[in-house]
């Protein structure tokens, strides 16, 4: 204390020194409160399995169930419908389900469990708004080459009857398959994964 | 007596003005009441030539207390909660006392907001408000327009009606188009794997507290800048430079009492025009309240035509224009964001259109026409014939700003004409990776449409430059 001189150095640490405990102390509050905005234990407990009866859905029919609150679909496709999948190829942009858009054990070209069964999400791979199902061959709306699928009314993305997204559409991927199961032949249940039994 | 009565009379007068002055005096010597006044107001010297559009700032700020105070009402009232949502606006409108009248006032209040605020950036597009030394007036101002698009989507939320949600959904959505974290952003925002009472909960809570507390910040911070650089006017012409022996600028008058006079005038015809809509059009025929919007929000059923209010209509038209989401994301965030750097795109150091030559006259009229045309594709349906126009237009708008750099300096023929090449090169590249054969006449007519554009603002003033050539900017303010 009997010195009057100023220690610049030392007075720049304390400087540096509390700002960086000051910065680091502030991210650590902020922690709390960016965490209370993820999806509540609520939210999540809310958004657990559903069990679908699917004995009732005629062949051609859709029927939409709320897994997680999104219009998730269920559609029995009879078989001239899957006989047209191959031929739909080339005008897809993703035929092989190359993208991560399935549980592994619906990587294949029906993207499905059982070929005739398909249960996918139907929100829009593009900004999320849920396409209209339109299984009718050249539906006059969309032309005469339409093989049959889904149509996004919002931005005009086409998907065919699995799902599979059409080239120069504005959404960049496939509708994206749930994982679900088969608990019994008639009954599935959408967000749980197929156990290797 | 009777003189005595009259010099009672005057006492008692003098009394109470004795009081006021006292009491202003009291609290000068604790704040700075008449300090504030005077430099803010009676002492803030403006241009004397200010014309029309010199209203929407002062209507701008009218139309914010507007929307705080009928916002307080509505929230005494509404319930934000999915279950209760909807019905609340309707007990709203039918059972409390007038508040049909506050809630029209609020609905139509966020679509005028918008008007007066389009209108007040482009009078500074106009006279150059942007350049130099008001280069930060003009970001808090672009930072109070952002900030305003979301107080106004979260607004819109709150109906919880079916335009309300799903237009929340395509919104949130654009989020998920960030490579890697998008969706566990876009999830964060919801708060939930969709959107639900837990998103609607929260965005009252930020379109009620948050959000309107970083708009008024920003216009108090808006207002400093402004207060400090002084206002620009239509010549252009910095009125500090030319003062009287008192440091008064010899074009400036005090903006008490001349420019709160004439700003009563405008907020006269405005209110006017904003109680006509409220009583006779509140929907505004859609285009304030959309039809859909008075269904209940379902998850299950998307409506027909998804598209946002008519004020995000331009932007969402650019969105739209491109077949590929993270590039139509990237390019609607390039076409907001373009407005922040306009400042340091056009650096000419002439401000005002009026003496920037001929063809920037016309070059401004043609990018506030293409933000029109923009607007009404933007609620169009998405049709191929609308998204290949809305490319075509989105085209335009991002060629204003190309231009805009061309004309900031002299320009070679050699110059322009390259210019000329190079864009409309990019043009006819972008067309021919997005080959699509079934709309092969519709993509070669339509590109006429830059073409033309090109032709004129770019090749025209290659051959003909006086097309391009400022006038003199006269010394003083000007009454035109």
């Amino acid at each position: 204390m009997s010195t009057e001189e100023i220690d610049n150095n030392r007075r720049h640490f304390l400087t540096v020194a509390t700002v960086v405990a000051g910065a680091v102390g502030a991210v650590m509050t902020a922690v709390p409160f960016v965490s209370s905005m993820e999806p509540s234990a609520r939210a999540k407990a809310l958004g657990g399995p559903v069990d679908i009866d699917v004995s009732k859905i005629e062949p051609g029919a859709m029927i939409k169930v709320k897994w997680r609150g999104k219009p998730t679909w269920v559609v029995q496709r009879p078989q001239p419908a899957l006989d047209e999948l191959p031929k739909v190829d080339p005008r897809l942009r993703d035929p092989d389900s190359e993208e991560d858009q399935q549980p592994a054990y619906c990587k294949n070209e029906w993207r499905s469990i059982k070929p005739h069964l398909f249960v996918v999400i139907g929100i829009c791979t593009h900004l999320g708004c849920s396409p209209l199902y339109k299984p009718q061959p050249g539906d006059p709306e969309l032309g005469a080459d339409w093989p049959g699928g889904f149509h996004c009314p919002c931005h005009g993305s086409k998907y065919d009857l699995a799902g599979r997204v059409f080239k120069n559409v504005p959404a960049p991927l496939n509708l994206q398959v749930p994982p679900y199961r088969f608990v019994t032949d008639t009954q599935i249940r959408v967000g749980e994964d197929e156990r290797a039994a | 007596m009777s003189t005595e009565t009259e010099n009672e009379k005057r006492d008692f007068l003098d009394v109470i003005s004795g009081w006021l002055v006292g009491l202003r005096d009291w609290i000068d010597a604790r704040f700075p009441l008449t300090k504030f006044w005077n430099e803010q107001l009676a002492q803030y010297y403006a241009p004397k030539n200010f014309n029309f559009w010199y209203f929407f700032g002062s209507i701008a700020l009218l139309v914010l207390v507007n929307q705080i105070l009928t916002g307080i009402f509505l929230a005494m009232n509404y319930k934000p909660s999915a279950a209760e949502a909807f019905a609340s606006v309707e007990y709203i409108m039918r059972d409390v006392n007038w508040g049909w009248l506050i809630r029209y006032m609020h609905s139509v209040g966020a679509s005028m907001f918008f008007a007066v605020v389009y209108l007040h950036m482009f009078r500074g597009v106009m006279y150059g408000s942007y350049k130099k030394p008001r280069e930060l007036l003009w970001i808090f101002g672009v930072l109070i327009y952002v900030t305003l698009m979301a107080e106004a989507f979260m607004g819109y939320l709150l109906p919880w009606g079916q335009m309300s949600y799903w237009g929340a959904q395509v919104i949130i959505s654009l989020f998920g188009a960030i490579p890697g974290i998008g969706e566990g952003l876009a999830q964060w925002i919801r708060g939930d794997f969709t959107i639900s009472d837990i998103t609607l909960n929260r965005f009252f809570a930020l379109h009620i507290v948050a959000v309107p507390l970083i708009l008024i910040g920003l216009v108090v911070f808006h207002l400093i800048a402004l207060h400090e650089v002084g206002s620009n006017n239509p010549d252009g012409v910095e009125i500090k430079k030319k003062k009287d022996a008192n440091g008064i600028p010899l074009d400036g008058i005090p903006f008490h009492p001349y420019y709160t006079i004439k700003d009563i005038v405008g907020v006269i015809v405005f209110i006017a025009i904003f109680a006509a809509i409220i009583f006779f059009a509140p929907g505004m025929h859609g285009l304030f309240l959309e039809p859909a919007n008075f269904e209940p929000a379902n998850a299950l059923k998307t409506p027909p035509d998804i598209h946002p209010l008519w004020y995000f209509g331009p932007f969402y038209a650019i969105l739209r224009s491109i077949p590929n989401k993270l590039t139509g994301v990237v390019t609607m965030g390039l076409a907001i964001f373009l407005l922040f750097l306009l400042p340091w795109i056009d650096k000419h150091p002439i401000k005002s259109l009026r003496y920037r030559g001929m063809l920037y006259r016309r070059l401004v009229i043609v990018f506030g026409l293409t933000f029109i045309v923009l607007g009404f594709i933007g609620m169009q349906l998405a049709t191929p014939f609308w998204a290949q126009i809305g490319q075509r237009f989105a085209e335009l708008y991002f060629l204003f700003y190309v231009t805009s750099w061309v004309y900031s300096k002299p320009r070679s023929r050699g110059f322009l004409i390259g210019a000329f090449v190079v864009v409309m090169g990019l043009i006819s590249i972008g067309d021919l990776l997005g080959w699509d054969p079934s709309e092969v006449t519709l993509k070669l007519y339509s590109w006429l449409i830059p073409g033309i554009y090109c032709a004129i603002f770019l090749l025209l003033p290659a051959f003909f430059s006086k097309l391009v050539e400022p006038e003199a900017v006269p010394e003083r303010v000007t009454f035109k």
